[in-house]
């Protein structure tokens, strides 16, 4: 009988010795010493620069591209242009093939229109300036709302928006509009005594990986392809670059790095395709490093909104409907992954009448990536900020107002799921326990709370054990690693084993190696890939007792396999000491061959995630300045397979969320162009900008998963923004409802308070 | 191809020689944290660069007529940690301690704060408040002129073809004297000034104010000298009102630009917020000493 994923369920009584702990990252010390090999660090015999000319125009016509004089320019080898890519029928690959080099038009500043690939970078930049475009420019709009108004410059003279009933047509940068209902909204407002209805602002954020985007291409003679670049998806780059370039599969071999951050921005490419296409025509390998100028300008933020948010609510506090109206801005080709906001935004509430539409706007902007929790935590600004409002509005505790609307196992969602157990109500009773909450404050200074949720993902997983002839193992994974999932993999797998976690050895496999795995995204590696290596081992300890029992000679169902050992099952089945992993691999040749399990999987059963953060700001009521003096995150994790892996996403992107909270958002000259493509001016934040961000790990398991955990990368960063408008209203009785909460926009809000002027 | 040229002269006169007598772009070279990364961004095509670090007249720290002489191509790191100037010139130190992270003070210098002439420097407006001399030598000799000459607008100096400021002379400091510098930014560190505000203060006896000297930087072409601001000061003990009135006068004296650091309206209202506070600051420094 072969063992399935169905067959892994948690037992909440096994003993743990591995899970659960905090060894050293297999990956750690290449990473501390500088050995790690990240995107940039490909180097191939005979390898040329490659450099990308971009668009210094927000909307433009390409009339015309003249390279004559690049190719001319002595060291250049290969220039392309949108020629050299294949004309696609409309939809996502087209989308995608627009993207990553411009046609007809180019739809923002840095979008890119031709490339070099020469023998150094000078000749390269230099044969950059000898392109000649011929651009048509046309107005241009940057701003989600302006892209909406009737007069609004069109992207598209062709655009339907799809989802409007019925379909509409006409000059409209509204590329599609989705609605999601449950029970009755209309009626759920009725009820209602207490009605906040407000009005919400975000900024496009981007995902502000250290490491920029790099790759090193080599096609060869035989219509093959070898890539090596930075990705969180090797294999869904691979499926995604054939169908660009109108390649088999199969001849696209994609190796992935070491990655430098990707948060969501590392899900799609852009300058893959285009050093595929200078090897191509220059016959040698073409490495295309981004600048930190042109991540900025030319790869995906994640998307700014505009929303409407009103929630009802009963003077005891039960909450009885909300809704919410929707604006998501694309970039100039869909894809912001908008439809994850209106069915998370409210889910973790006991809510039974939802209205919630949203509309996707494109604009002269770069297109969105994902970014944590793609979508959610711009609108959980909003439901978190009005839940704050309406916990004041009746003078009850705000987490005690969202403990008695918390969602329970067994609440029906908006997207159609039932919920398990789930850790929501465990999660805010230590958050109210936690001795950040009852901890006094200072002069000028607030506390805010606020709640998210993500729904966690599974999908297509694959890997590879090999119990080596020492009984040590290796391991072939196939997602890359962003955050620590190779050290809580290789755990479960010592777990599994009965083996110390360096005796386990993995590597991330290139796309020839394995299976197809799903990208890297959603909190999906560590659940789906656990699963994945679990069966595997269960699958390799099954061949380990079968030898066992031949090296015995007794029946199979006579051994059992315990810590490391294949012991006799019983004293009946005869005297026998037992054989560790490496007595059995060692007579591996007499009893069979080698051993090894392997799985390829669709992992399901990801449990939802809930988080509460707690944040104490101080506001410099003089300059606006907010500064955050002490954070908490708890976080229901399921099981916690590396508690310090955990913590460092519950940190990480509390940190994220601190700084679209604050600083970061996009600068544009009245011509479109981006005025602060770099890290002086974009401000992410720097150490002394943070405090210590503490955390707390619930575990309430998952009962699909054999370890009982549930994704923890995209929870932590949903709240956050909330928690710091929340604890800014606190602090100075005055409520942030547009992003970046800046010094200058703060001050403003106070100049305006004292002057008595209402806000809209 | 054109190849970027890299000199190292171990002496004024070969340092002016070669930048004087260049052809094409030739440019200073002292920590190079402006010029590499200009240089990076593409922003600049220098032919030669001309590092200036191996020049002893530009890289020592020395007392002198009961001032102090800096070198201006010193680490800011090396002024940062030195036994007696941090004492003498808090203010100064704090504008330089504000310049990037310590990485980038262990190379970038004053005089390349300086020569940048960027209107947010941090060190300016808090060497301009001290008083402190530049000596510059080129091709027809030495001058000394005071710090607030140097920078004309962003990105401009007075300097002439082929000079080089070579120190920074530091006069001696009466008793019941102190400085202050402090900046507004976004993020605690490594970012620009959006205001920068350096002021120094000479007490009586009885803590009148008889000496002050008040600086705004990042709120003009270059930094500000305010007279006005140092006028209401004088003759005070710093009281509510002139602080008041010191605020008021240096928001007043602003002349920003509206750009993507700040607003014009901001830059405007946080002037007189610091002017206070660096006010503050100094002044109980020089009631300290
Ligand atoms: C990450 C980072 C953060 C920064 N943060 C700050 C900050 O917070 N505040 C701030 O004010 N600055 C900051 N800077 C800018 C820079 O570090 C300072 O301006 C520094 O003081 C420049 O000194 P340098 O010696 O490196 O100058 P260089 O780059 O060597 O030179 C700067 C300019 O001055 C000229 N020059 C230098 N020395 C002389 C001389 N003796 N005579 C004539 N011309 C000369 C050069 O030719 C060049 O044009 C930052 C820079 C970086 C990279």
């Amino acid at each position: 009988m072969t063992i399935t994923q169905d067959d892994l369920r948690y037992d909440p009584d096994r003993k743990l010795k591995v899970v659960g702990t905090t060894p050293i990252k297999p990956d750690g010390v290449d990473k501390v010493t500088g050995r790690a090999k990240f995107g940039a660090d490909v180097h191939l015999p005979g390898m040329l620069v490659g450099k990308v000319l971009r668009s210094p125009y927000a909307h433009a016509i390409i009339e015309s591209i003249d390279t004559s004089a690049a190719e001319a320019l002595a060291g250049v080898k290969a220039v392309v242009t949108r020629d050299d890519f294949p004309e696609l029928p409309p939809g996502e690959f087209r989308n995608i093939s627009c993207n990553f080099m411009a046609r007809e038009k180019a739809f923002y500043d840095g979008h890119a229109v031709a490339a070099v690939a020469a023998t150094s970078e000078r000749i390269a930049k230099k044969a950059l300036k000898l392109i000649v475009v011929d651009y048509q420019v046309l107005p241009h709009v940057i701003d989600v709302m302006d892209a909406i108004k009737p007069d609004a410059p069109i992207l598209f003279e062709d655009m339907v928006t799809q989802g409007m009933d019925p379909a509409r047509g006409g000059p409209t940068n509204i590329v599609q509009r989705k609605e999601f209902t449950m029970g009755d909204a209309d009626a759920g407002f009725a009820e209602a005594d207490i009605i906040v209805e407000r009005v919400f602002d975000t900024k496009p954020m981007h995902q502000g990986y250290i490491e920029p985007q790099a790759c090193v291409a080599n096609y060869t003679e035989d219509g093959q392809t070898e890539l090596w670049c930075c990705t969180q998806g090797h294999f869904i780059y691979r499926t995604r670059l054939a169908a660009v370039l109108k390649m088999d599969i199969s001849k696209i071999r994609v190796t992935q790095s070491e990655l430098g951050g990707g948060f969501g921005g590392k899900t799609m490419f852009y300058i893959e395709p285009v050093a595929i296409a200078l090897s191509r025509k220059a016959n040698r390998p073409v490495k295309i490093t981004l600048t930190r100028n042109e991540v900025l300008r030319a790869t995906g933020p994640v998307a700014g909104t505009h929303s409407r948010i009103k929630m009802g609510m009963t003077k005891d506090g039960k909450f009885t409907a909300a809704e919410a109206e929707l604006y998501f801005q694309t970039g100039p080709f869909t894809g912001s992954a908008f439809v994850n906001a209106p069915q998370a935004m409210f889910t973790r509430y006991d809510l039974q009448n939802i209205r919630a539409v949203g509309y996707e706007v494109v604009s002269n902007r770069p297109k969105v990536n994902a970014f944590r929790a793609p979508c959610v935590p711009q609108v959980v600004f909003g439901v978190e900020g009005v839940i704050d409002e309406l916990a004041k509005k009746i003078g009850m505790d705000p987490i005690d107002l969202r403990l008695r609307n918390a969602a329970v196992e067994g609440y029906e969602t908006i997207y159609g799921a039932t919920f398990g157990p789930v850790g929501f109500v465990e999660t805010l009773e230590a958050a109210k326990a936690h001795p950040h909450y009852t901890a006094p404050l200072g002069a000028n200074q607030g506390r805010g709370v606020a709640t998210g949720f993500w729904f966690n993902r599974g999908g297509e997983t694959t890997a590879s054990l090999n119990i080596t002839p020492d009984g040590t193992v290796t391991l072939l994974l196939g997602n890359p690693d962003v955050a620590g999932s190779r050290v809580s993999i290789c755990m479960m797998v010592a777990e599994e084993l009965g083996i110390g976690v360096d005796k386990v050895r993995p590597i991330i496999g290139d796309t020839s190696t394995l299976g197809f795995n799903r990208v890297t995204a959603g909190s999906r590696v560590t659940f789906s890939a656990g699963i994945a290596v679990v069966l595997s081992a269960r699958k390799a300890i099954k061949i380990l007792c079968q030898r066992a029992a031949m090296m015995w000679d007794v029946p199979e169902d006579g051994v059992v396999f315990e810590d490391g050992h294949v012991r006799p099952a019983s004293s009946n089945v005869g005297d026998f000491e037992p054989l560790s992993i490496a007595d059995i691999a060692k007579k591996a040749t007499e009893t069979g061959g080698p051993i090894a399990g392997h799985a390829e999987i669709v992992a399901e059963g990801a449990g939802p995630g809930f988080g509460c953060h707690i944040v104490d700001v101080e506001v410099d009521k003089e300059t606006g300045a907010v500064k955050i003096v002490r954070y908490t995150v708890v976080q229901d994790a399921g099981k916690a397979i590396h508690p310090h892996q955990v913590e460092g996403q519950y940190q990480g992107a509390a940190a994220q969320g601190i700084g679209w909270a604050l600083n970061e958002e996009y600068i544009y000259d009245q011509d479109g162009r981006m005025e602060n493509a770099g890290f002086l001016d974009y401000r992410i934040p720097v150490a002394s900008d943070l405090p210590m961000i503490d955390t707390v790990i619930i575990e309430v398991p998952n009962p699909l998963h054999p370890y009982g955990l549930r994704g923890v990368g995209e929870v932590p960063l949903v709240p956050t923004m909330a928690a710091i408008a929340n604890a800014i209203d606190d602090a100075i009785g005055i409520r942030p409802r547009s992003l970046p909460m800046s010094p200058p926009k703060v001050l403003k809000l106070i100049e305006e308070a004292a002057e008595g002027r209402d806000r809209a | 191809m054109d190849e970027l040229r890299y000199e190292a002269p171990e002496t004024l006169d070969a340092a002016v020689a070669l930048l004087a007598g260049a052809d094409g772009d030739a440019r200073i070279l002292a920590g190079g944290t402006d010029v590499l990364v200009l240089l990076h961004c593409d922003m600049i095509e220098p032919d030669l660069l001309i590092d200036i670090k191996k020049i002893p007249e530009l890289t020592g720290i020395a007392e002198e007529d009961g001032g102090f002489r800096v070198g201006a191509a010193v680490s800011a790191m090396e002024l940062v940690e030195h036994d007696a100037f941090p004492k003498a010139w808090p203010g100064v130190v704090e504008g330089v301690k504000l310049i990037g992270s310590i990485q980038i003070k262990g190379r970038a210098t004053m005089g390349g704060n300086v020569c940048n002439a960027s209107p947010a420097a941090d060190s300016v407006p808090a060497l301009i408040a001290a008083g402190a001399i530049g000596t510059i030598v080129g091709p027809d000799g030495r001058r000394d002129v005071p710090v607030e000459d140097i920078a004309t607008a962003p990105g401009q100096t007075s300097l002439g073809k082929g000079e080089i400021l070579v120190s920074f002379l530091f006069p001696p400091r009466p008793p019941h004297s102190g400085d202050a510098y402090r900046r507004f930014t976004p993020r605690t560190e490594m970012d620009i000034a959006v205001v920068g505000v350096g002021i120094s203060l000479t007490l009586d006896d009885g803590g009148t104010c008889t000496a002050a000297r008040v600086v705004l930087g990042a709120v003009a072409a270059r930094a500000l000298l305010v007279a006005d601001a140092a006028a209401v000061l004088i003759g005070t003990p710093l009281d509510e009102a002139a602080l008041e009135r010191l605020a008021a006068v240096a928001s007043a004296a602003c002349r920003p630009i509206d750009d993507k650091r700040g607003t014009k309206e901001f830059r405007i209202k946080v002037a007189g917020v610091l002017a206070r506070r660096v006010a503050q600051d100094a002044y109980e420094r020089a009631r300290g000493n």
